[in-house]
């Protein structure tokens, strides 16, 4: 039961796996969510594999990764019943309006965050504002800017010229 | 067919979308565009939705979006669709969990990915803004009936809220999307 993506769940599971069940130590729980962080995907589905695959090999990783998605799977069918439903009345439109300029404000905070912990020199920020600049104006899949600047990442390493210089 | 395009479309962006939360966001604003599955305002909906119930926030919209297009079979299998990537990757990286961590290729790349992903997330969110605060029906329009000065007013008073007053910084999301709702009904933002 986690709201708000992926970092809400960090706190719930170091009392759960950790402490509760001992399925992990504090110090592979951090390295799955660092690692979880570096694999495409959402963080919470990686780390659940993760915790599940150490214990009970791949179906293990299969099983814990169903049992992270299924409760939201279940309430995101009723929530979404229920809006089809009563989406035409005046009160639900006027609701949803009010609610679509608050999720403005939070991908803005969002965003500032990510930021924060991705634009640290002038090459992130070269990056950033190409991929911003051009997802805006380009009508080009986001794939493709993963993929170039998977590849941007790849040579700058091949050339010597990577983060880890030491 | 479309519960297979719904579980492909979803394995892509389950496989593409790095660094969690908000990074699906480019990608189903994309599939908004490609496939016509759902609208954009629809989308704003769908992240509101998720930021008030519990759930990661890809897993939730990759339901609510296979819910609206293909029912409750679509639901299920754009969710499995998001999450094949993951799983498939993940039990591969955990046969050599370390070294992958410490790879200096591995190291260089995602920190290129970062940015990147911020990028593409920002422009999304530049599609989502454009489309709340600015008018869309606006030929015979000024500049002053251009953008909804309503739906402004309520962004600015949210930021200096959610950034800037110390006692109300830290709430939770899902007090100030009650709170925008409220507003919304009050002030009667959808003109209707």
């Amino acid at each position: 039961m986690t709201f708000g993506g992926g970092y809400a769940m960090l706190p719930i599971l170091q009392r759960e796996v950790v402490e509760n069940k001992k399925w992990a130590t504090e110090e592979e729980l951090t390295d799955y969510f660092a690692i979880g962080q570096c694999t495409p995907g959402v963080i919470a589905v990686n780390t659940a594999t993760f915790i599940g695959q150490k214990n009970c090999g791949i179906i293990g990783g299969i099983i814990a990764t169903i049992g992270v998605v299924f409760p939201s799977l279940v309430i995101i069918i009723i929530l979404a019943g229920l809006i089809t439903n009563f989406a035409n009345l005046a009160i639900v439109k006027n609701a949803f309006a009010g609610i679509r300029v608050c999720v403005c404000v939070l991908i803005f905070n969002a965003i500032c965050k990510l930021w924060k912990s991705s634009v640290k020199d002038r090459l992130t920020l070269c990056i950033f504002l190409a991929v911003t600049v051009a997802s805006c104006f380009l009508n080009i899949s986001p794939a493709i800017f993963v993929l170039v600047t998977v590849g941007i990442g790849i040579v700058l390493e091949l050339l010597g010229k990577g983060v880890n210089k030491t | 067919m479309i519960l297979l395009r719904l579980y492909w479309e979803f394995f892509k962006t389950g496989l593409f979308s790095v660094g969690g939360g908000l990074a699906t966001l480019p990608f189903l604003s994309r599939m908004a565009d490609t496939t016509g599955w759902f609208t954009h305002s629809q989308l704003a909906d769908m992240i509101a939705v998720s930021e008030s119930t519990p759930g990661p926030l890809g897993v939730n919209m990759a339901t609510y979006v296979g819910f609206v297009s293909a029912g409750i079979p679509g639901a299920i299998l754009a969710t499995l669709g998001l999450i094949t990537p993951s799983i498939v990757i993940i039990l591969i990286i955990a046969a050599f969990l370390r070294s992958f961590k410490d790879n200096r290729f591995v190291k260089t790349t995602f920190y290129c990915l970062r940015p990147a992903s911020t990028g593409l997330i920002a422009a999304a969110g530049l599609s989502v803004a454009e489309l709340t605060l600015v008018h869309s029906n606006t030929r015979n329009a000024g500049l002053l009936n251009l953008l909804d000065w309503k739906a402004i007013i309520l962004v600015l008073i949210l930021l200096i809220l959610t950034r800037r007053v110390k006692k109300t910084k830290n709430l939770h999301p899902i007090i100030w999307i009650l709170v925008s709702a409220v507003v919304g009904i009050v002030f009667n933002f959808a003109n209707v």
